[in-house]
Order: structure tokens, then C-alpha cells, then sequence
């Protein structure tokens, strides 16, 4: 029994700690698969490879230590509050240089804050790590409802919207009064709402998913402004069926998703064609692509299966579905505040600067990189960190 | 061995699961790892906890599978090798000589598991309300890479290449002149069947009405596909086909893609198959969730205790069980790749779909995902010799209303026997 109240808005402190059974259990549930027969094509195009699975697993049920995932969560300052009725996961790391721009940064699906991590120390330390105090981010990470520990929403209605507003209390509830906000997949609906939201201290949005181009069709004059039509048109109907399942039947494929390690793994990994394929190559081949290395997708993984959130996360998606059907093509409220975009090549497709231009009126920044793709911070930190630097300079 | 056995040989065949593959089912059954409660109180999120942990519960107690293999066993079952891949099938021959052969094919998430409470009433009709002239000789496939049929390992089992080997299979059991049946898959199956036209074929009966024209599809393509590929094939193939005059029935097919299943399995079968084939009440979530109509009479056959006729506990569990078994919801996934693969080759390359001028039955069961209208039909099928719509009934008919299916049989193709064909 605790000898106190907590009052509603007090931060707690928090750290991981999985007992060993729960990571005995998965070890032998994932020992103890039945995989399907191999696919009868040589390539992605009926879903993830079983020689990637083969690999997966073999090296998850061995070797792969969860402990030194949770040694790197636990060595960061973690948090807990409770936000509009629900336990709020963060993680918050002040820069040692006190002018720092404050930053939330959210994750995205199949993420987590596991593909934030790395960008922790060039944004906060950069004098560390190439760039100088100027550039430095006080970093607030926190864990999007129903996604790794934060906790699940026991009630309808957590879109990106309700997160957005989450998140807004959060920085206030942290005391930062003037703030930007960054997010890619997920994680950019959840930004773009808080631009549009517009909330007391926030002055600026990065994103590096285009969501305008999930809401309608986008113009098609230019060359590249084709080539990303033909992206999306490619994306939509080769490797749209874990998008709509999750936006249709979240609970149907929840049940397989925290019943068998393996199912959530494969259903994890077939987000895009080129992640999977820097994935599959780290499995196979061991040649990881930048960060994204064996042990850090599994550390992803095995944070959705150990927190049981499978069904949960998937339950994201239906929101947006439902908040979507609501909204029924009316043009959301427009994003005035200042916004940044990055493009990275590999990401599902290649948003153009003219997209950016006409969907938010007041862009600072926009920038196309050399290197990284849809899990942008994930793969790239130092790069990704950089961009964070440029895009919100003219903010500081 | 003493003898070489020749590639067109007819086996007995038997179904004898061992003993450790059921208590590793109801073992793994039993230690599943649930998610929490859907947030709604109706099927808006998909399968309901609810109904699932209750068949869980049943499955790993008080089901027995035992009962499905001595049903399956007391039929005449055999294996053939066709087209080099091993096809399991049930033959049964009515007593009445000149009964008429028909070959009928099941669906996804189906297996000849659903068509088994048909087999008296078709090939013993006087026991079953009819006369001895409704007999039918029946043969019942299992489409390669669902339930006791081989799985592919090769691509390019389409619904086409099913169609050529189910032709090949009634040649070899010697009938030259029968019919075809089918809803679902075997609806696809079946229609691929009478534009192939095999020597023997006279004529077939649907419950489904699948087929997609590629010639109008081909009109579809191009820009952007807001609403996602199939979907938007599907709908503009119907609504073109329709002439927009049947706004009920297209709403009822924009739902079916409205669903993940329809999309996933075409789509990255493998992906879904890594799930599927791992456990055993994720893979019953997949399955059950296949059309609200049969979803509702199979959760009140699990939380009420009142099945919708032939759909009870056990003879659900019967089909899902067969499918966990015999490790095959990964291949069974894979034949809507192979068929939308064909579909999009035949749109690109501009092809026209053979000409079906077999005489053509249909039968509308009014749970159906979409209620065919007749205008509908006779689009499809020029040379349309029988429409109903029955009274009970819905995208399972034969399983959930086998008797008033065998009737439907029996009218359906009454006008095609002993006549000159």
C-alpha cells in the first residue's frame, strides 16, 4: 500500500523491468513455431520471405538479449502520467545547454520509442556529435497510447487528434512554454494535428511522412509529383492489406498478433518494400542497413510483445478510420505554424517541395537527403539529427 | 515396392491424424496469449472476444475431432495425382444408375467439411424428399492447397488451373456427361469450368455470382486508386455490370472490401500465413471473419446455444480444425494470389474472357454478402436456365441449409437431364 495520493498530474518515475519468465515464455513460444511452407516466388511479392522469418526466429529464440533493450531504456530518464484518463510512457532528456529547443518527438507503427533512441544523444549532446550547443534539443519521447508502455485506451475515440492533445498537456504539464513538435508515419498525423490544433507554446512542426497524401489525390504536373502518384498507386495496391485489416478488424488479427511471436514479427516487418528489404538483409545476409540492425528490430518486436499491444497499436489505425469517416472530406483546419519536411529516398514515396508548398502554407523548411527511408530516425540518427538542426533553426 | 503405381491411379484414401498433433492443438489452445476487449459492443473491430474465448474454451475441452475423421472416413475418399500435384477427393456413387454426376467445390475458409450433410440428400434422394430421377453421383475435390489436397509448390494453381484439373478428375472417374457446382472459390472454379468448356460438362449451378469480365475491368485503370485496387476493380466491374440499378447489392459488395481478409490474402498471403499457421485461435479469428451473416449464426451457435442449422460448434470447429491440421491456411491464402495475379495479367494484356455458353443455374441464399440481383446473372450468364432466390440461407448454403440446398440442386439442374445436351 502506498502512503500517498498521487495527485492526477504527477510524473512518475519509471523503469523497465520484465521478469524472466515472461521472456522465458516467448523464447519457447517462438522455439516452438510452425512455420508455414516457403512462398513460391523469390522476391516480397507475397509477403515476408521465410528465410527472413528462419533467421528471425532462430536468432530471437538464441541469442538476441532483451535485457541490454531494456539496460538502454532504463539508463534514459523515463516517466509515467496519467493524461485524459490514460498512463501516459515518456522519455525526457534535457540538453545540459539550458537554451535548448524544447522537442516532442512521436514514433510511429509498427515503432516505438526503440526506433527514437539513437537520436537521443546528437540531439541533446550535439557538441558530442558534430554540431555545437546551438543546436541542442531538450527531447521529450513519449509512447502514443496503446503502443510499448504506455497504457492501452480502455475507451473509443484515442485518434491521432486525442494524442495531439495529449502530447500538448504533456509539454505544458513539463513547463515548456515555447516548443516544436517532429513525427514520421504515425507520428507525423500525430504532429500534423498538433500544428493544426495550434496549442499555447508550440511553434513549429517537422514531419517526414507527407500526410496530406493519405487524406486525397495530390497533383500531378511535374515529373516527380507523377513518379510519387505512381509510388502511392504501387504502395496502395501491393501492400495496403495490413493497413486496412488494422483499420477495419484491428481485434480479428490482434488475437494472432499477442498469440504468436512470430505471426507479430512477420506482420511487423511487411510495412514497406524498403525497409523489408534492409531488414531481411540484416537477417540473412548480416549486412544491416545504418541502424537497422538485428538486435534493434528485434528490441522493437519483442517491446510490442512483452507489453501485449499488438491489438492494441492496430486499434490506432481504426481510430484514424472512424475519425476519417467523421470528418467525411472536410479539409481539417489549416496548419499556419511554421513547417518543416524532409524527404527520405527510400520512404514509401518521394514527397516533392510542391506538395509541401500547397498542403501548409508556411513552410521553413524543406530538405531531400541522401540516405534513409520510411524508419528515418531509426536508420539514420546522425543524419536524421541534422536535419532536425537545419529544419528548426529559424525557430530558435 | 512391389508395384509402380501409374501417375493417373485412383487411391483409397483415409484420414488418421496422430494422437500428439491433437494434444499439441488443445495445448496450444489452451496456453494462448489474449489481447484485451474490443472497445465496441458490436462486430465494428472484427471477431469478438467474447464468442472467441468461448470456442476456445470448447475446442480445447470438450471438441473432438474424432467425430470429423470418422465422418470424413465413412465416405469414399481418394487421392490422385493430377497435373503432378496430389488431389483428395470424396466420390460417392447414388444406387440409382443413371443419377447425374456432379462435381462441387468448396470455398475459402471452407473445405469439404461444409458440403458434407449434402452427400445423402444428393445421391440418396428418395430417403430425402425427392424421387429416384433427382439422383446425383457426387464428387466431392479439396482444391490443391486446402485441407487433404497437396499443397502447390509451384505457382499458377488458379482458380483456371483447379477448373482444367477438376475436368481432368471427371474424365478419369470415367463421366462424360455431368455438371458443376459451386459457391465461393469453388464458384470461381466452377464458372472457369464452363468457359473451359470440357468434353462432358453440360452445365453448371453457382450460389455466388464471382466472375469479373476482364474486358470491363480493363476500363478501370489508370490514376490514382483512392479507394485501394481490388475494391475499386470490384465495385466499377459490378456497378458497370449492374447499371447502377441496384444500389442495395453494391453496397453490400463495396463492404466485402471493406475487409481486411479480401485484401491481405491476395495481397502478401505469406505474411498472414506466418500468423495463420502459428495459432490456432488467431487462425480462427481469420476465419470466422468472413461476412457478417455467417459471423452472427456462428457466435449464437457458441453463446446461445442455437446454431443456425447445419452450422453447430462441431461442424465449425470440424473446418477449422481440418485447416489447422493439415497446415494449410498459409496455401489455401495463397489461391486469391494466384487468382488476382491472373486477373491483373488478363486486364494488362487486354485479353477477353472466354465466351460461357453452358446453360447456367443460380440460386440466391438470402445471407449471401451480396444479394445477385437476376439482372445481374443473366449479364454474367447469357444462357441463364434457372434463378431462385431461397428462403433460408447464407454465404455457406450447403452447410448451414443442406437440404434446402440439395432441393435447389435438384431444381436447378432438372432441366439438363436426360436430355439430348
Amino acid at each position: 500500500m502506498s502512503s500517498t495520493v498521487g495527485t492526477a498530474t504527477e510524473i512518475r518515475p519509471f523503469n523497465i523491468d520484465v521478469p524472466d519468465d515472461r521472456l522465458e515464455d516467448l523464447r519457447r513460444r517462438v522455439a516452438a513455431t510452425r512455420l508455414p511452407s516457403k512462398e513460391l516466388v523469390e522476391d516480397r511479392s507475397q509477403g515476408v520471405q521465410l528465410a527472413t522469418i528462419r533467421e528471425l526466429a532462430g536468432y530471437w529464440a538464441t541469442d538476441y538479449d532483451w535485457r541490454k533493450a531494456e539496460a538502454k531504456l532504463n539508463a534514459l530518464p523515463q516517466f509515467m502520467t496519467e493524461i485524459d484518463g490514460a498512463d501516459v510512457h515518456f522519455i525526457h532528456v534535457r540538453s545540459q545547454h539550458e537554451d535548448a529547443l524544447p522537442l516532442i518527438m512521436t514514433h510511429g507503427w509498427p515503432g516505438s520509442v526503440i526506433e527514437l533512441l539513437e537520436t537521443v544523444a546528437p540531439l541533446t549532446d550535439p557538441t558530442a556529435h558534430g554540431g555545437n550547443a546551438e543546436d541542442a534539443f531538450h527531447l521529450v519521447l513519449p509512447s502514443v497510447p496503446g503502443y510499448g508502455f504506455s497504457a492501452e485506451p480502455t475507451e473509443l475515440g484515442w485518434d491521432s487528434g486525442r494524442t495531439a492533445l495529449a502530447w500538448a498537456e504533456l509539454m505544458r504539464r513539463l513547463g515548456y512554454t515555447r516548443y516544436v513538435a517532429q513525427g514520421g508515419d504515425v507520428g507525423a498525423a500525430v504532429s500534423d494535428a498538433m500544428g493544426r490544433h495550434e496549442p499555447e507554446g508550440l511553434i513549429g512542426v517537422h514531419t517526414n511522412l507527407f500526410v496530406p497524401a493519405l487524406g486525397g489525390e495530390m497533383p500531378t504536373e511535374t515529373e516527380q509529383e507523377r513518379a510519387a502518384v505512381e509510388q502511392i498507386t504501387v504502395f496502395r495496391a501491393t501492400g495496403f492489406g495490413y493497413f486496412l485489416e488494422m483499420a477495419t478488424r484491428p481485434q480479428t488479427i490482434g488475437y494472432a498478433l499477442l498469440d504468436s511471436p512470430v505471426a507479430l514479427a512477420a506482420w511487423m516487418l511487411d510495412h514497406d518494400t524498403d525497409s523489408y528489404y534492409k531488414i531481411a538483409s540484416a537477417f540473412v545476409d548480416g549486412q544491416p542497413v545504418g541502424n537497422l540492425t538485428r538486435d534493434h528490430i528485434l528490441d522493437n518486436i519483442t517491446a510490442y510483445w512483452l507489453t501485449g499491444t499488438g491489438a492494441s497499436a492496430a486499434r490506432s489505425y481504426w481510430e484514424s478510420g472512424q475519425a476519417q469517416a467523421k470528418a467525411a472530406g472536410q479539409a481539417p483546419p489549416p496548419m499556419t505554424l511554421p513547417f518543416g519536411f524532409t524527404t527520405f529516398p527510400g520512404e514509401i514515396w518521394r514527397t516533392p517541395r510542391s506538395w509541401v508548398e500547397k498542403a501548409y502554407p508556411n513552410v521553413m523548411y524543406f530538405n531531400e537527403v541522401e540516405r534513409g527511408g520510411h524508419f528515418a530516425a531509426w536508420e539514420e540518427p546522425e543524419l536524421f539529427s541534422e536535419e532536425m538542426r537545419a529544419a528548426f533553426k529559424s525557430l530558435r | 515396392m512391389s508395384t509402380v503405381e501409374t501417375a493417373t491411379d485412383i487411391r483409397q484414401f483415409q484420414v488418421e491424424i496422430p494422437d500428439e498433433q491433437l494434444s499439441d492443438l488443445r495445448r496450444r489452445i489452451a496456453a494462448t496469449r489474449w489481447p484485451t476487449t474490443e472497445l465496441v459492443e458490436d462486430t465494428s473491430q472484427g471477431v469478438q472476444s467474447k464468442m472467441l474465448q468461448e470456442l476456445a474454451r470448447y475446442w480445447a475441452t470438450e471438441y473432438d475431432w474424432r467425430k470429423a475423421e470418422a465422418r470424413l472416413n465413412a465416405l469414399p475418399q481418394f487421392m490422385t495425382a493430377i497435373d503432378a500435384l496430389d488431389v483428395h477427393f470424396i466420390h460417392v456413387k447414388s444406387r440409382h444408375e443413371d443419377a447425374l454426376p456432379l462435381i462441387i467445390t468448396h470455398g475459402w475458409p471452407g473445405s469439404v467439411i461444409e458440403l458434407l450433410d449434402v452427400v445423402d440428400p444428393l445421391t440418396d434422394p428418395t430417403a430425402h424428399g425427392g424421387s429416384a430421377e433427382d439422383a446425383f453421383h457426387l464428387v466431392l475435390p479439396s482444391i490443391p492447397g486446402y485441407g487433404l489436397s497437396e499443397q502447390p509448390s509451384e505457382l499458377g494453381w488458379d482458380p483456371g488451373r483447379v477448373a482444367r484439373a477438376w475436368a481432368e478428375l471427371m474424365s478419369r472417374l470415367g463421366y462424360d456427361r455431368y455438371v458443376a457446382q459451386g459457391g465461393d472459390q469453388g464458384a470461381s472454379i466452377t464458372d472457369a469450368m464452363a468457359r473451359m468448356a470440357p468434353d462432358g460438362l453440360i452445365g453448371i449451378h453457382l450460389n455466388l455470382l464471382s466472375s469479373y469480365p476482364t474486358d470491363v475491368g480493363a476500363a478501370l485503370f489508370g490514376g490514382l486508386l483512392p479507394a485501394g485496387l481490388f475494391k475499386r476493380v470490384a465495385i466499377a466491374v459490378l456497378s458497370a455490370r449492374a447499371e447502377k440499378k441496384e444500389p442495395e447489392a453494391l453496397d453490400a459488395v463495396a463492404g466485402l472490401f471493406r475487409r481486411g481478409y479480401i485484401v491481405e490474402m491476395p495481397e502478401h498471403p505469406q505474411t498472414i500465413g506466418y500468423a495463420l499457421n502459428d495459432t490456432p485461435v488467431g487462425m480462427a479469428a481469420w476465419m470466422l471473419d468472413h461476412d457478417a451473416d455467417s459471423y452472427e449464426k456462428i457466435a449464437r451457435a457458441f453463446l446461445d446455444g442455437d446454431p443456425s442449422g447445419g452450422l453447430t460448434r462441431d461442424h465449425v470447429l470440424d473446418n477449422i480444425t481440418l485447416t489447422w491440421l493439415t497446415s494449410t491456411p498459409t496455401s489455401s491464402a495463397r489461391l486469391y494470389w494466384e487468382q488476382f495475379r491472373t486477373i491483373f495479367a488478363a486486364i494488362a494484356s487486354g485479353e477477353k474472357t472466354p465466351e460461357l455458353s453452358l446453360p447456367v443455374a443460380f440460386t440466391v441464399f438470402p445471407g449471401e454478402i451480396y444479394k445477385a440481383p437476376r439482372s445481374w446473372a443473366e449479364k454474367v450468364y447469357p444462357n441463364l436456365i434457372y434463378f431462385n432466390e431461397a428462403e433460408r440461407g447464407g454465404h455457406f448454403a450447403a452447410w448451414e441449409e443442406p437440404e434446402l440446398f440439395a432441393e435447389e440442386m435438384r431444381a436447378g439442374f432438372k432441366a439438363l437431364r436426360n436430355g439430348s445436351s
